[in-house]
């Protein structure tokens, strides 16, 4: 039983609310690792309304879903750090707006 | 009940030598591909022979199907052949003097690089002129009547390198498209009405159909399409022109094909369509008048040509001309014997002519010519015989087949007898001026050597006499020529076609005083040409120019043979030419295809031209347009919730 004190909208609107966060993040910063760590938001906001739901319908799936959602997030983290280390030997920066080659 | 013949043997030994001979001739020896040659068209003639030695002991028609072929609904058109009297004078006259030919392209054709291609395609006309024949129905028939085209087309383009030569090709190849055209159409009207194109079946109904007296009907239209055919094939007005042109074609194919047989598959499918023909007054008045027509233009043409195969193209033309007068005048039975004798006369004119082109080194210009009787006596000898019988000096073929033409027509009208007779007399003319100027006289042509060798040349000095291999074929074909038209005596030869034509020609009384005096007119009016030709040719040699000059405008028309070539360019072919460049080809070709193609491939790169710059390597923007897609996802999705809501 959700406490009758905190509604399923306002779950929703802190999930909203940290997605768009990441989203913002995501598109005006420029340090990599900074737009990595605003993914991790964005992923963080949907886990947040994946277990709020899970809660309101007393449905498993949800809460499921976030497990996988939190070992790919994992994964992503190994990978993805890996791949801004493998940059940064070569480009030396981190500023995403520097490293353009991959265009016509 | 029948025995089994094989015929469908007869069509298939030459296809069996064209093609050993097509496939492996390129690395045979010479010896090789003349065997091959001869004995497979050789083979073709034996049983011819064999066919019309036991044809007294068979059921006419003897019809031998082979292989289903076209089945749709009711409509059927199968390998099968029809052999009857009208078939078997046919197959006797391709085979035999095909196998003539041959031969003596042996010895004609014995220094050309391309000595199996020749072989190869001669076989192959062979194949496809006998299935002609042999069809028994009309689709297989138009079968060998294009295969025939396409040979004709090969082996006037023999020797393509020559620019000539291939445009000559080229040009009986579309002109008789024209034709095909309307024989095409004809079939389709016949298995539209008749449901069949099987000959007993179409005749068996025709047969039952009533003649179209008020002059116009189906039958009548069926008759002139046919016409129109047969126009194509055999060299008619208005689709004569490509005939002469064919004249660039080795010699023994213009005694083949362009002489003795293709371009005589007209007159034989117009005799084969007689029962159609009969039911129509107003074809068959087509028929006459355009045979008749083209008996006299051709002939006036012939007479100002020099050379000596343009004589003779322009002879074979009129002399087809006749054929068909007399199947227009409903005497198909004269038409064949007139067909039947052409065949032997004018195969042995070509191949004389072609004897004499070997001997003074490839130069077929008779100005060039003279005194060639002391030469070649043979060969002399030969044509002597030939032009005799084509200008209709009894008791040669020629005069029996015309004059049983003439007397026909005179049956029907006086009118095509009197240009019938008035032909006669150019023919006389025109062949003897060949003989004359060919033979007679003193030599006026340069050594042969100083033409650097013709193409038909084989390196001598000195005219001199054809090979021997060359000569028995001549000799063969003179000996037809003096007695092949005693076949027509007493009517003989019609009686045998009877059974195929009807009996209703034979109810003339032979041997009535007008037939003796029209015969006697023919006669006179052969030898006053000769004695023209003698007058003009050989006594008083300079009388030829001071008519000529005299003649002014009018002469240079005939040598131009009437500027027909040229009406026909600037009336048929440059509107054609223009309209195909300017039209379809800059017009419809380039800018509606070509663009259609063109520009929606430049659309299609300008777009990808612009959207490019999406891919611009900025991490950044591409997340941007990634929210902004889901974005406007997200906001569709909304809307679609409003709106169902």
């Amino acid at each position: 039983m959700v406490p009758s004190y905190v509604p399923l909208s306002y779950y929703l609107l802190l999930s909203g609310f940290l997605f768009a966060c990441g989203v913002v993040g995501f598109l005006i910063k420029r340090n990599i690792i900074t737009i990595f760590m605003s993914i991790e938001l964005m992923l963080n906001g949907v886990n947040l309304s994946f277990v709020a739901f899970a809660a309101h319908w007393h449905a498993l799936s949800g809460q499921v879903f976030v497990f996988f959602v939190m070992v790919v997030a994992a994964a992503e983290a190994a990978v993805g750090l890996a791949i801004i280390i493998a940059v940064y030997r070569t480009r030396e920066t981190l500023n995403v707006d520097q490293v353009n080659l991959l265009k016509l | 009940m029948n025995l089994s013949l094989n015929l469908w043997l007869i069509p298939v030994l030459p296809l069996a030598g064209a093609a050993i001979n097509g496939f492996l001739g390129r690395k045979s020896s010479r010896q090789a591909v003349s065997t091959i040659a001869l004995v497979f068209s050789g083979a073709a003639f034996a049983m011819a022979l064999w066919v019309a030695a036991r044809f007294s002991s068979l059921s006419l028609p003897y019809q031998e199907f082979l292989a289903h072929w076209i089945r749709s609904g009711s409509f059927a058109a199968d390998f099968a052949f029809y052999l009857d009297q009208l078939s078997l004078v046919m197959l006797l006259v391709v085979t035999g003097v095909g196998f003539l030919i041959h031969i003596y392209s042996v010895g004609y054709m014995w220094d050309d690089p391309s000595y199996y291609r020749f072989f190869s395609y001669l076989n192959l006309f062979m194949f496809f002129m006998l299935t002609l024949v042999l069809a028994n129905n009309y689709l297989l028939m138009f079968i060998g009547w294009e295969g025939v085209g396409l040979a004709s087309y090969l082996l006037i383009g023999f020797w393509f390198t020559k620019d000539s030569a291939a445009s000559a090709g080229k040009k009986a190849f579309i002109v008789n498209r024209i034709g095909d055209f309307g024989f095409l159409i004809a079939l389709f009207l016949l298995i539209k009405h008749f449901g069949s194109l099987n000959f007993e079946q179409v005749f068996g109904s025709v047969g039952a159909m009533d003649p179209e007296t008020a002059g116009t009907g189906l039958l009548t239209a069926i008759g002139i399409l046919l016409m129109v055919g047969a126009c194509g094939k055999s060299a008619q007005i208005p689709l004569y022109v490509w005939l002469p042109d064919a004249m660039e074609g080795p010699t023994p194919v213009s005694a083949l094909i362009h002489a003795a047989t293709m371009v005589t598959a007209g007159v034989y499918m117009v005799s084969r369509s007689h029962v159609i023909f009969d039911r129509a007054p107003t074809a068959l008045v087509v028929v006459a008048t355009i045979g008749t027509l083209t008996a006299f233009f051709a002939a006036t043409i012939g007479i100002a040509q020099t050379d000596i195969k343009k004589v003779l193209a322009y002879s074979t033309i009129s002399q087809l001309g006749y054929m068909f007068m007399a199947c227009g005048v409903g005497a198909f039975s004269a038409g064949i014997f007139h067909l039947m004798t052409h065949a032997f006369f004018k195969g042995l004119l070509f191949l004389g002519a072609g004897s004499v082109i070997h001997t003074v080194g490839g130069e077929q210009d008779m100005r060039e010519m003279g005194g060639l009787r002391s030469y070649i006596p043979w060969t002399f000898l030969a044509m002597s015989v030939a032009t005799l019988a084509i200008a209709g000096i009894p008791p040669l073929a020629g005069f029996w087949s015309k004059d049983e033409i003439l007397w026909k027509a005179y049956q029907v009208s006086w009118v095509y007898w009197g240009i019938g007779v008035v032909t006669a007399f150019l023919t006389s003319f025109y062949m003897f001026r060949l003989w004359y100027m060919t033979f007679f006289g003193d030599y006026r042509g340069a050594q042969v050597d100083a033409h650097g060798h013709g193409r038909d040349s084989s390196g001598h000095g000195e005219p001199h006499e054809s090979p021997m291999v060359m000569l028995v074929p001549l000799m063969i074909l003179a000996v037809l020529s003096l007695v092949g038209g005693l076949v027509g005596w007493g009517n003989h030869f019609e009686h045998f076609l009877a059974p195929v034509f009807g009996a209703r020609e034979l109810t003339e009384t032979a041997g009535s005083i007008t037939e003796r005096l029209l015969m006697g007119v023919s006669v006179a009016i052969a030898l006053l040409g000769w004695w023209l030709a003698y007058l003009l040719y050989h006594k008083r040699q300079d009388l030829p120019q001071k008519i000529a000059d005299a003649l002014g405008g009018f002469y240079q028309a005939v040598v131009h043979k009437y500027y027909i070539d040229e009406l026909y360019a600037v009336f048929f072919v440059k509107p054609l030419v223009d309209g195909s460049t300017r039209i379809l080809w800059q017009g419809v070709d380039r800018k509606i295809i070509d663009a259609a193609v063109n520009d929606s491939a430049d659309g299609a790169r300008h777009v990808s031209d612009e959207v490019r710059h999406m891919q611009s390597g900025n991490i950044r923007s591409y997340a941007g347009w990634i929210a902004a897609g889901s974005a406007a996802v997200l906001a569709f999705m909304i809307w679609m919730w409003m709106e169902t809501r």
